[in-house]
């Protein structure tokens, strides 16, 4: 019974004290009332409204910024757009003798103005399918991600040849798109644009792997000397100097190799001259004709 | 009193004795060779102390050869890798012996940076003078013409993103290496263990350099890990576009019926790198050496006009069906000059079959070569 009893007058007891805090928030509210604006722009500023009167206190705290500041009640606050610079929620926090009235602002991003712009990868063989990817991040004046709707146009161009052009809609401020490596090897320059905006990226387009490898073979001082036409890709693309070209020698006894580089486009090397050798060409995957010293190709 | 002048009389001639015996065990006396085979052993004694001349006094005069020379063909030079090697131990066999000459095999083993090496001399010992002294071929190794060669190869650097770019900005993208094939075989691993080893070739599909590794993991039947290892030197690090490296990794002490799964990680970095030089490997052989060994020789060809060091042969043997099965390597410990056939010898598995296909690939280390 006696527990019963307690636990009756504890119920009184807070609800007592709800009644006497909500009188008092109501006096409070009646004292002072903020008021804030529905949108606002990042770096556009803000004017917020207050009524009552004396003096007090306000505080502003949001991404990046905390503010305080000694304002008269019934007297707007004028708020700068340096104060109201990151896009984000901002809480405005009102303080007059001991009461205080909160309001949330919400801060948008400005317009685009800015794209960080991610291409990979930094080289590619040529004539790839999807090899290319770009990333547009689009960003306002200020460094914050524009999350509304907005055309990106990406743009792959190498040398003389016709450039690919994709316009994507960035979503949540992102805008991605795959593109086919060119034909043509060369450095492809990748912008991603949006207005006036734009920003350039290289994508090296490299030759692929060397197709149709001939050599030819002419006497030497010490032996005889290997040379190979132009190295080049299926594509027609001259493949880079320093790549690597094995040139093997089989006399049926013994076998002499020599890995040499491709220098203005031919491979050159040196190997003995064994009458009946049999001597190879290859570089990577790619093996090219046979010549037999002495005798037919 | 008398006994503490014969304890002193003592002492002193003890010291004598000792002084005598390290001076005749050191460098400072001509000991002189009662046998042939003391007299290789001496004359190694005095190259394990680096002393040519002490050496010399174990040379007959019929050798024809000068210090100099002698001392270029023991120790080395360019910067061999016998220039930096020390002789650990000789081991001497006397093949046949008579009043006035002999044959003694000298197996000498010399310490180096990159592990013990072996060299076998079959030394003509002749009695000169009435102490026997070795015959020592004059080195007739030819040297590189005075001349003047253009050397115009390619060199690779790299210029990375700067770091006030923006976190978008793009870095050069590492190299393209791809493992092109991968064989896991239980062997004894050529140093009295026996254990799992992974060999298999890598190749730069890039048009830049790559410097490459090869990690491999073992994976037990219960998901354990058996053993996590990478190539060390059986590997050509840096690889030009398109260029082919063998690699073996071992696993000392694992069974390979308790692996289950190989995991391969293959890594590339862009690094500088210069397209010399070039090195041809002629006349590639199998050849079986005096104790019945089978031998893998040939010539080193160094076709560019700077002289490298140290050459490093690594040569993969296939199966028929072209799966590799063992990766040999050597070191060299001659310099390769320009132009200089150096032969080379790497020791051949007897189990690879009596005519396995090979092929012989050359790292070198070249001191004062940028980007090498």
């Amino acid at each position: 019974m006696s527990a019963a009893g307690g636990t009756s007058r504890n119920r009184y007891g807070l609800a007592a004290a709800l009644t006497a805090l909500a009188m008092l928030m109501a006096h409070a509210a009646a004292a002072q009332q903020l008021r804030v604006p529905d949108h606002v722009v990042a770096n556009a500023g803000a004017t917020l409204t207050t009524s009552g009167d004396g003096s007090a206190t306000f505080y502003l705290v949001g991404p990046g910024t905390a503010l305080k500041r000694e304002v008269k009640l019934g007297e707007a606050i004028e708020l700068s757009g340096a104060d109201l610079r990151n896009a984000g929620r901002y809480s405005a926090i009102l303080k007059a003798g001991g009461n205080a009235q909160a309001a949330s602002l919400l801060v948008a991003p400005a317009q685009p103005a800015a794209i960080n712009f991610m291409a990979r990868p930094s080289r590619v063989p040529v004539a790839a399918h999807d090899a290319i990817s770009g990333v547009a991040f689009v960003f306002d004046d200020y460094k914050n991600l524009v999350t509304s709707p907005a055309q990106v146009t990406f743009n792959l161009a190498v040398g003389d040849a016709a450039p690919i052009t994709r316009k994507v809609e960035a979503r949540e401020g992102i805008a991605w798109t795959r593109l086919d490596s060119a034909r043509k090897a060369g450095a492809a320059q990748f912008v991603a644009s949006i207005g006036d905006t734009n920003v350039r990226r290289v994508v090296q387009q490299v030759a692929s792997d060397p197709c149709g490898l001939r050599f030819h073979t002419a006497p030497a001082k010490n032996g005889v000397t290997v040379e190979t036409d132009p190295v080049k890709d299926c594509s027609g693309n001259p493949v880079p100097d320093g790549t690597i070209v094995t040139f093997v020698e089989t006399d049926g006894r013994t076998r002499s190799t020599v890995d040499a580089r491709i220098k203005r486009g031919i491979a050159q090397a040196e190997l003995p001259a064994v009458p009946g050798a049999l001597i190879t060409v290859a570089s990577g995957v790619a093996t090219g004709n046979e010549v037999r010293l002495g005798g037919g190709k | 009193m008398i006994r503490n002048i014969g304890l002193a009389l003592l002492m002193v001639v003890v010291t004598c004795l000792l002084l005598a015996v390290g001076y005749a065990t050191s460098e400072g006396v001509n000991r002189s060779a009662g046998t042939p085979e003391g007299a290789v052993r001496s004359l190694y004694d005095h190259v394990r102390g680096r002393d040519w001349r002490g050496a010399m006094r174990y040379v007959a005069a019929a050798s024809n050869t000068d210090e100099r020379t002698f001392a270029k063909d023991v120790g080395g030079s360019d910067g061999s890798l016998r220039t930096f090697s020390t002789l650990q131990d000789i081991r001497t066999t006397v093949l046949h012996e008579n009043d006035n000459d002999a044959m003694v095999r000298a197996n000498t083993h010399w310490s180096s940076a990159v592990g013990s090496l072996y060299d076998t001399r079959d030394l003509h010992v002749i009695r000169e003078n009435g102490d026997w002294k070795v015959i020592w071929p004059a080195d007739k190794s030819p040297t590189a013409p005075p001349q003047v060669m253009a050397v115009n190869f390619l060199r690779w650097d790299i210029i990375h993103r700067a770091a006030g770019d923006d976190w978008a900005s793009q870095d050069v993208a590492a190299p393209n290496a791809r493992i092109m094939n991968m064989n896991a075989l239980q062997h004894d691993l050529g140093n009295g263990l026996q254990g799992v080893m992974i060999v298999g070739e890598i190749e730069n599909q890039d048009t830049v350099p790559a410097f490459v590794s090869v990690g491999a993991t073992l994976i037990g039947k219960n998901g354990e890990t058996l053993g996590e290892e990478s190539s060390f030197d059986k590997i050509s690090h840096t690889l030009l576009p398109k260029e082919v490296s063998p690699f073996r990794i071992d696993f000392p002490g694992v069974k390979l019926s308790d692996v289950k799964k190989v995991t391969m990680q293959p890594n590339a970095l862009l690094v500088p790198a210069s397209a010399d030089p070039v090195i041809a490997v002629l006349h590639q052989r199998i050849e079986t050496d005096a104790r019945g060994h089978k031998l893998l020789k040939g010539e080193l060809v160094n076709q560019s006009g700077e002289t490298v060091n140290i050459p490093h042969v690594i040569a993969t043997y296939y199966d028929d069906s072209g799966k590799p099965i063992w990766v040999s390597d050597g070191y060299v410990d001659h310099a390769l000059e320009p132009q200089i056939p150096v032969p080379f010898a790497v020791d051949v598995r007897d189990d690879v079959g009596p005519n396995p296909k090979f092929r012989v690939t050359v790292n070198q280390y070249s001191i004062d070569r940028q980007g090498a």
